[in-house]
This record gives structure tokens, sequence and C-alpha cells, in this order.
């Protein structure tokens, strides 16, 4: 690759193929002409416009939660490099010469060309209104777009996004994600028109204002208004109102960029785009390939979607090795989170086929509503699914078929009549499983039967499925275990590459024979090859962890840094402490029951003043305190240790926080004092090590304040004691708890509360929440309660002892550290300069504190005089 | 590079261009656990010693998140290599060659390490 593009000749023995448009199915093309050997056998050319190279623009919005511009990047020089690409960053084609079968960059660097293929993409629409291009006016299709919008609304307040469409949710959700006030004008009368039905966008209506964004559907933008300045200051509505806003994005559609083709003479469709036969190689010039969004395919349609763009990059690519391939058409299938709400579109979801019948759930409280349309004989025809899009995968494989159940049952709720989950084992070999990549599940199977493949990575390699926007992975992980099953290989239960058994089976192994090192158990109990050997990050924090809550039985140290215990840990265990992304980290002391003295606030706000900390009071009631560099860490604790603050263990697998209400002693209708309760349980059960983290609170009565059906272990007050509810669970997959016992004294609270933990810490596997825990072990709730409140297995004394022994063993893990030299020694940024400290670690001003600088960031910026730079970027920074 | 355990007061040595760059006492690095080190040009390594008592040398700099971190990893064998896996995003690296195991585009660079 040359820095400076330089005209070239078309050299004898290769025949050239350039590529204009390096984006998603630009990228997607290289890929596909690599596979078939193309590059070896071709000079390959691709003209990027944009300052980098081809990145994720499905995953647009993630930048805004975070992703880099270098890790949205679809491509890297290794792979450049070694097809010997030549790719000229920054250097758009302006013009095609057909007849001479040339094309001209901008830089004026000329290449002649074998075959062409045209890649270029869409543009966003802007609809044709007054001072539609004034200072505050934005469009959301490229990284620029958005470090622009980023940029600009550090200076608004409010915002609005001309269009309701699924771009233009995006768009306002990333609005409001900068803290704006954000509002969406969408002309049709509900949101998502193209994809969701009346009652799927009431559905996402509701939920979409719960989040605070403010919805105008059946409105046009008339004006956009602007000062004197020509900034933008509101706009005028077609029912005549006005909204004020400092700033709009454009997200009114997109439309097919055919201009280069349309300047030489090539044929376009009516409402653009430029037409193609069924090989993607343009009508007028069979020299010339146009895919992706560009494109007018066979079928008539442009497709605004990533996945038949892919398909027609392999057609092209195919069609160019003289293979057969055709691109008839493509499913517009899609699958979306948006805002955090799942919507699913799928097969003819609006029901235009002629006599089809509807079955609708729909339950707008909770955002809910599905649709399945249904052919007269039982056919799966297409459906829409807002708010839970759990079905999709199977429902969508299933389309074209009937199902070998009744579609009702498919979008009933669990627990609400008769729902049925229905295994992907039961769909037939031709059904879709990523329709991204567009992957059928026999070529998955054949993955695994005739490739060998045992785990989802190697089927992801092997057959792309799951690569792309990954909504297909849980699928894809329950097709390879039933296919090894049924192919009789064993499925391996194993932890790890270096455990045979589960994590249940090493914990028992560890208690009955009182093993206390992890180099012990490896040595005796890992798989043969793995003995001796240094394990892995799966099984060393899963030992170190039931060696940390069995330590007082078996005779370990209860402290988990010393000897060898230290190198199992997991990262943030090893330093006490979370790591943040850019190297530095949070403290978090222990707050019980979100109890704090004046006192204790002040003196968070002092230390955390003094170390320019950003505070933050946290969702688990207590206060976070982020950006300590690691040197920093012992000196923070020192001082917090002295003011009488512990540990919070926010780092550890561990006990998170016992949330409390205000309960009895404020509260009118309180019925037990619920603040000493939490604090009693917070205090009892601090730094036990489990499988996964264990979050509680308790409420004063059934109003339930203190969300305690959310927890691993929750408890709410009645007028004869407590009722102890276990297995509620927030975060991805929330789950209500269930209750487990009623009207409970104190005492048998905590000892039923000890047998539950005891009992889970000793059967749950790695990283399984109580929640999901309850829902894999036979029996379920009900054989929790035989072991725990009946003792049917007989254990139930020695869970309890098991916990006396924790409880009475417990110190505080920063305290013990502060304490010791030897143990202070691992908190340095540089074994060689441990005073310096980490130059990466930087910070700038957000409101009032600090937020973390990453320097990353402005990779995107960098100009493209020498694109071999950006592109180092993944490898070597 | 094999060492007898029992082997004491040895300093840890990273190759840079013009020689050997003294870093610590063997003693401070805890077999299955990293430290890092600041270089001269202001790059910095990562330093890791396994069970066996090898050393290896990579770039501190995590390549996805962009922090100076995979010192604080947690290490491991693979297929009988050994590997760092980042403290961030879990990717993990090749401790000898560099190469990340999760992405093969990817790959951090490595140092010639003694301790002598
Ligand atoms: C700080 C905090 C957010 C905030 O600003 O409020 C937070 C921050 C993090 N949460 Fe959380 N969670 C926080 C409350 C919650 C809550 C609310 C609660 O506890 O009532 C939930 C839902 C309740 C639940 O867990 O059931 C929650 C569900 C999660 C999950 C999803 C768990 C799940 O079972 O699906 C994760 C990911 C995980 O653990 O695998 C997570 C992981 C994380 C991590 C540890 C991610 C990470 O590895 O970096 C964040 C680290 C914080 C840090 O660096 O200090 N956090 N997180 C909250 C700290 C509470 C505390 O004082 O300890
Ligand atoms: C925010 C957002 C979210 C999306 N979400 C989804 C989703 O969830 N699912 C989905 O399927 N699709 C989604 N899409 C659509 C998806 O991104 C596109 O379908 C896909 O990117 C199309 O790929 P493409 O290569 O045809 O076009 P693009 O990725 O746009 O690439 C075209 C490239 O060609 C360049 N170019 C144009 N003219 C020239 C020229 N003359 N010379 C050189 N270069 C030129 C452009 O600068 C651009 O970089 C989303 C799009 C956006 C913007
Ligand atoms: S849960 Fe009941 S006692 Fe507690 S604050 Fe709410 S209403 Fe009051
Ligand atoms: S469906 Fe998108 S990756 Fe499989």
């Amino acid at each position: 690759m040359t820095a400076t593009p330089q005209a070239t000749e078309a050299t004898e023995a290769a025949p050239t193929i350039v590529l204009v448009g390096h984006g998603m199915v630009g990228q997607r093309f290289l890929e596909a002409l690599a596979e078939r050997g193309l590059t070896a056998t071709h000079r390959v050319v691709v003209l990027c416009e944009e300052p980098r190279p081809a990145y994720d623009r499905v995953a647009l919005t993630s930048y805004f939660s975070g992703r880099s511009p270098e890790e949205l990047s679809m491509t890297d020089r290794e792979f450049i490099d070694t097809h010997g690409i030549e790719l000229y960053v920054g250097d758009p084609a302006v013009s095609v010469d057909r007849a001479a079968r040339k094309v001209t960059a901008r830089s004026g660097a000329v290449f002649e060309y074998d075959t062409l293929v045209l890649a270029t993409g869409s543009y966003p629409f802007v609809p044709p209104v007054p001072n539609k291009d004034a200072t505050g006016c934005f469009v959301y299709r490229t990284i620029e777009d958005l470090l622009a919008i980023e940029e600009y609304a550090k200076k608004a307040t409010v915002g609005a996004v001309v269009g309701g469409g699924l771009l233009g949710l995006e768009a306002a959700g990333a609005l409001k994600g900068l803290g704006l006030t954000s509002h969406i004008v969408e002309f049709a009368p509900r949101l998502m028109p193209v994809q969701v039905d009346d009652g799927g966008g009431a559905a996402l209506l509701r939920t979409i204002e719960e989040m605070g964004l403010t919805v105008h559907t059946g409105v046009g933008t008339q004006e956009v208004v602007v000062d004197e300045a020509g900034a933008v200051t509101g706009m005028k509505l077609s029912d005549g109102s006005e909204l004020a806003t400092d700033m709009v994005v454009f997200s009114a559609g997109v439309r097919p960029r055919d201009q280069l083709a349309r300047d030489c003479g090539l044929t376009v469709g009516e409402r653009g785009g430029i037409t193609v036969d069924e090989q993607c190689r343009t009508v007028a010039d069979p020299h010339v390939f146009a895919i992706g969004e560009c494109a007018l395919a066979a079928d008539g349609r442009v497709y605004g979607l990533v996945a038949p763009g892919y398909e027609q990059a392999e057609t092209a690519a195919a069609t160019i090795a003289a293979d057969e391939a055709s691109f008839t058409g493509a499913d517009l299938s899609t699958k979306l989170k948006l805002l955090g709400v799942d919507v699913a579109s799928f097969g003819d979801a609006h029901g235009a086929t002629e006599d089809c019948l509807d079955v609708v759930y729909s339950d707008s409280r909770a955002g809910l509503y599905k649709k399945l349309v249904i052919g007269r004989d039982g056919t799966l025809l297409g459906g829409i699914l807002v708010g839970d899009a759990e079905a999709y995968g199977t429902l969508k494989a299933f389309t074209g078929s009937v199902p070998p159940v009744k579609p009702e049952s498919l979008v009933l709720p669990a627990g609400a009549g008769e729902s049925a989950q229905l295994g992907p084992t039961a769909l037939p070999d031709d059904a879709i499983i990523c329709s991204c990549n567009n992957v059928r599940k026999g070529t998955i199977r054949a993955a695994v039967t005739e490739h060998s493949c045992t785990t989802v990575p190697e089927v992801k390699k092997c057959t792309k499925a799951g690569t792309t926007c990954g909504s297909c992975v849980k699928v894809l992980g329950q097709l390879v275990t039933a296919e090894l099953e049924a192919s009789g290989v064993e499925v391996d239960k194993g932890l790890c590459g270096c455990f045979s058994q589960t994590r249940e089976e090493l914990y028992e192994i560890v208690l009955a024979l009182r093993i206390n090192t992890y180099q012990d158990l490896l040595d005796r109990y890992g798989r043969d090859d793995a003995r001796g050997g240094d394990g892995c990050e799966t099984c060393k924090p899963a030992v170190g962890s039931i060696i940390a809550s069995l330590a007082p039985t078996i005779g370990a140290s209860g402290y988990v840094l010393d000897g060898e215990q230290a190198a199992l840990q997991d990262s943030n265990d090893h330093f006490l402490a979370n790591l943040q992304k850019n190297g530095s980290y949070s403290v978090v002391p222990r707050i019980p029951g979100g109890e704090i003295t004046p006192e204790g606030l002040i003196t968070i706000g002092e230390i955390a003043r003094d170390f320019g900390l950003y505070t933050k009071i946290t969702g688990g009631q207590r206060i976070d305190m982020f950006g300590a560099r690691v040197e920093q860490l012992p000196l923070i604790w020192m001082r917090l240790v002295d003011a009488g603050f512990e540990s919070g263990h926010a780092y550890g697998k561990a006990l998170r926080t016992v949330k409390s209400c205000v309960g009895q002693t404020w509260c009118r209708y309180g019925v037990q004092d619920s603040v000493r309760m939490a604090i009693d349980l917070e205090l009892r059960y601090r730094g036990l090590r489990s499988p996964h983290k264990l979050k509680s609170a308790v409420s004063g009565c059934a109003r339930e304040c203190a969300e305690a059906q959310s927890k691993d272990f929750g408890v709410i007050a009645t007028s004869n004691g407590w009722n102890l509810y276990v297995g509620g669970n927030g975060g991805a997959t929330p789950r209500h708890a269930d209750l487990l016992a009623q009207d409970l004294s104190d005492a048998e609270l905590v000892r039923l509360i000890d047998r539950f933990l005891m009992f889970y810490i000793r059967t749950a596997d790695r990283l399984e929440r109580t929640s999901t825990w309850l829902e894999r072990i036979p029996g379920g709730l009900d054989h929790v309660r035989d072991v725990v409140v009946e003792d049917s297995l007989g254990i139930c004394e020695e869970l309890e002892s098991l916990m006396a022994a924790h409880v009475a063993n417990y110190a505080d893990e920063w305290a013990t550290t502060i304490n010791s030299p030897e143990r202070l020694a691992r908190f340095v940024s540089f074994v060689n300069a441990p005073d310096t400290p980490d130059p990466v670690v930087g910070f700038v001003p957000e409101r009032d504190q600090v937020k973390p600088d990453l320097p990353l960031l402005s990779i995107g910026m960098r100009t493209t005089e020498n694109p071999a730079d950006l592109l180092e970027g993944s490898a070597q920074r | 590079m094999t060492l007898a355990p029992e082997t004491t007061d040895l300093k840890i040595q990273l190759q840079l261009q013009d020689g050997w760059l003294e870093v610590c006492d063997l003693t401070q690095l805890v077999p299955g656990r990293g430290v890092a080190a600041l270089l001269p040009d202001g790059r910095q390594a990562a330093l890791f010693r396994d069970r066996g008592g090898n050393l290896y040398a990579i770039d501190n700099r995590d390549p996805f998140g962009g922090a100076a971190v995979l010192s604080r990893g947690l290490t491991g064998t693979h297929r009988g290599r050994p590997f760092v896996a980042s403290p961030l995003l879990k990717q993990r690296f090749d401790l000898l060659s560099g190469q990340c195991l999760d992405d093969e585009t990817v790959r951090v660079a490595t140092y010639e390490v003694r301790a002598a």
C-alpha cells in the first residue's frame, strides 16, 4: 500500500478490480474476494471516501456508549496487507470513464479497471424545508456525523429528531444520552411505520415516552427556525405549533448514492438505485457491478439493511470468480434493540397475504405487543414483536411452515396459560438461523458433524453465523449443544479446558478433601494435560472463590490476596477495586442498608475532593468514587478505614448491598424495622464469596420501596414478621423473586437465609446468579424449599455451620491490606517507577467533575495524509 | 529461561534497542501475575512469570480498550502456550508471540526478557 496515490498502469498480468466505497458491504466484498483467492490473481484497488476504513455502521450508536471508532472498525492493516489490497482512505472516486475503463479519484489519481464495483451506499435524505442546512442541523450516518453531534450537543439543552423510524429512534436515544431533552417528530401516525403496525407502534410509544422522550406523531416539519446568527432555535410543525430546540437531526430516510453512476451513464431506477441483474452486474455495462444500498436489485428493490448487501457482495465476488451465484431478493426481517426495547418484525409482518389471520397478544402496561400472521392452513407467515423478542429466532425460522405447536402458545408470556418453548431442534434444516449472514440450520449442523466444530466460537468462524448483529447467537448455542448430543459426543460439562468437573463437583471435592490450594486441586483433579500447568482465566477465579467461601473450614487464609490465592483472583479482586475503562479504579465503601451519618458523608466528600474523584450515588444505595490511580488506592483507603468504613466488595463476586427502605421508624405504613434488618443482614453476609454477586433488600411493608423482589434474597415485612423471597434479579434478564417462606421471626429468617445462600454457593455454576440457578436445578424452587426448609438432604446443620464459620472469621480486606507493607507492595503503577503515575490514565472535566479521557477516541479524527497510520490502529497504538 | 525457583537476588531485565534494561528483582514477580514497567521512551511493558519460572514480556497497552492494563490480567495456558487475558474485555494474548487468541488480526509487541 502506498501512502500517496499515484496514477498506475494496469499490468497485463493481473486484471484489476476497483472497488468504490469502503463501507460495510464493500468490506464484505473484499473478504469474499480473498476467500475465493481473487486477491491473489487480481490487483485490487479500493477508493474510500470516509477518513477511515470500513466500520460497523449498524453499531454506530454504540459510539455514544463508549465504543471508540477503533472498536467499530471492521478491518485492519493485516487483512489489507496480507491480501495486497491497495486502499486509499479519504480519496473518493469523482468520475468514471466507462469507454476507457478508468476511474479518477479526487486526488487526481487514475485507475484502469477490468471490473468496477460500486458500493457507495446511501446518503441521508433531508426534506427540503427552509433552513435545513442551518448551524445546528445534522444527519446521522457516519462517525463524523456523530462527532459533530457530540460536539454541538455540549452547548445544547434540547434536541429534536425528524423521523421516527429505526434510525430516528436511535438518534433520539443518543441525544438523550448526551443529556438533552429529546423530541421525535414523525410524519406518520405511529413510530417505526415500516416495521410495525398500529398496535406495535402504541406499545413502542408508551415505552419510549416512559424513557422521557417526547414523541410528536402525525405532524410534519415545515421549517427550521434560526436566530440572527443562523443557528437553530426551533422548528415549525405542520399543526401550526412551534417546537423550541437547539439542534435538529434529520433522520427521514436514505437515498441510494448513485450520482457517480448517473454521471457515467449507467441505468438507474426511477426512484434511484443503480439497476443491476441477478448477478449484481449493472444492466448497462458488464464490467460494472453495484452492491449494497446503492444498488437497485433485480427484484426491483433497494435494500436498506446490511444482510441483503452482504449477500450481494458474495454474489458479485462469486460472479467475478466465474462461479454460479445470484441475488434474487431478501427477507426484510429485522430484530433491533432500540433504546433497550426489543423490536422485531419478520416475514409478512403487515398481513398482506390474502385471507390471513392475526394472533395478537398485547399488554400496553408492560410495553408488550406480539402479533403473528397465520395463513388459512396454519402456515406461519410473519409477525411483529415489541417489548420481548425472545422468540424471534425460532419464529422466523418457522416462517413459511406450519409450526408443530399452536401459534398462540408462542406469543403468550411464560406463566400466562399455555406458553410453549419451541426448541431450535424442531426446526427444519433449511430454516435460516442467522439472517445477517444467511446461514441455514443445515449449515450449522454440518459445521458440527462434518467440520468437527464443538463450540460456538468455532461454528461462528466456520459459518460466519452470529458474527454481525449477534441476535442469533443464543439459538446457535442451543443448536451446537443439541447436535453434539445427538451425534453421541458427550457434551463436555466441565468447568473449562483444565477441569472436567462442574463447579459444583469441584466444590464438593474441595470441601470433602479439605483441599486448600488451587495447584493441589489442578494437579490432582485437573484434566490430564492441564495438570502441572498454569490453569486458565476461567477456573482460577472460580476455584479462588470456592476456596474463599470455605476458607475457615478447609484451613485456607481468609484473606484473598495471600500467597497463591493472589494469583487466582480476577483482576478487580486483585486490587480490591473495580477497573475502569482508562485503567483507573473506583472505590466503593460499604454503607450497610444505605444508612450513613452526616460525618460519614462529609468524610467521603472530603476524600473525593482531595483526590479529585468523580462521585456518584449508585443504584445500590451507596456512593461510588471513580478515577483513583492504582497507587492512590491505599492512601484513599487509609482515610476511609480511619473513619470506620470497610470494603464494599463492589469488585467481588460476593455480597454487594442490602438495600432498605426507611420502614417502621419513619414511614407511616411500615410494620417492621427494615433498616435495622438490612444492616444486620449486610453485616452478617459481608465478604461472603459466591459463584456470582449477591444482592438483597428489605422493605418495611408490602409497598416494597426497597425492591426486595428483584434481589437474590429479598425480605418484606409483614405484621407477623418477615417474608423471604429468593431468586430475584434485575440486570439483562430480570426475574421476580419467588416466595420461599412467610411470617418468619428474626432468627428464623436469618437461619433460612444462611441455609439458602450456602446451598446456592455449593451447587451453582460459575457466574450463575440465584435466578438462573433456581431455573436450572432439577425441581427448582420446590427442591430448594425441600432442602433448606424441610432439610430433605439432611445437610442444613452443615450449611449453617459453614455460614457460622464465615461470619466468625470475617475481616475487612482493606484494613488487612493497609496494615501490611508486604500486601501494599502490589499497589504501584510501575514496578520500576512506583511513584510515576501511568500517563495513559487521563481525565477531562465534565459537569464540574472529571471523566476518563480516552486518547484513543482522537484517533478517529486524524487526517488521512497517511492512510497506513489509520489502519495501524487495531494492532498497535 | 527456566530458573531454579530457589535462585534469589536475580534481576529481571528487558532487551531494548540499546541494551538490557534492569526492571526489578525476580522476587517481585508473583507466579501467575504480572507487573508493569515503564520504559525510557514512555512505552510500558507487562512482565509475567509462570509457575515453571519462565518469564514473558509484552506491551502493556490493551489494543482493544486502550488502557495500559495487560499486566493486571489473569494468566493461564491454552494448548500448552502461556497467555494473559485482558482485565478490560477479556481478550487473551499469547505471551510468547503477542498474538491475540480471540482476534487473529491483532497482535501486541513482545520483548526479550531474562533474569540475570
Ligand atoms: C455503580 C453501579 C451503577 C450506578 O452508577 O449506580 C453499577 C456498576 C456496575 N455494574 Fe451493576 N451497578 C450498580 C447497580 C446495579 C443494579 C441495581 C441494584 O443493585 O439494585 C443492577 C440490577 C440488579 C441485579 O444485579 O440483579 C445491576 C446489574 C448489573 C449486571 C447484570 C447482572 C445480571 O444478573 O444480569 C452486571 C453484569 C454482571 O454482573 O455480569 C453489572 C455490572 C456492573 C459493573 C461491575 C460492570 C463492570 O464490570 O465494570 C459496574 C462496575 C462499577 C464500578 O466500576 O464501580 N451490574 N447493577 C451500581 C453499583 C451498586 C452498588 O452500590 O454496588
Ligand atoms: C445508525 C444506523 C443504524 C443502522 N442499523 C442497522 C441495523 O440494525 N440493521 C441493518 O441491517 N442495517 C442497519 N443500518 C443500515 C446499514 O448500516 C447499511 O445497510 C449498510 O451500512 C450498507 O452498507 P453499504 O456498504 O452499502 O453502505 P455504507 O456502509 O454506507 O458504505 C458506503 C461507503 O461508500 C462511500 N462512498 C460513497 N461514494 C463514494 C465515492 N464516490 N468514492 C468512494 N467512496 C464513496 C461512503 O462514504 C461510505 O463510506 C443502520 C444504519 C445506520 C446509519
Ligand atoms: S416499603 Fe412500606 S414501610 Fe418501606 S418506605 Fe415503602 S411504604 Fe414505607
Ligand atoms: S442474525 Fe445477525 S448475526 Fe446472526
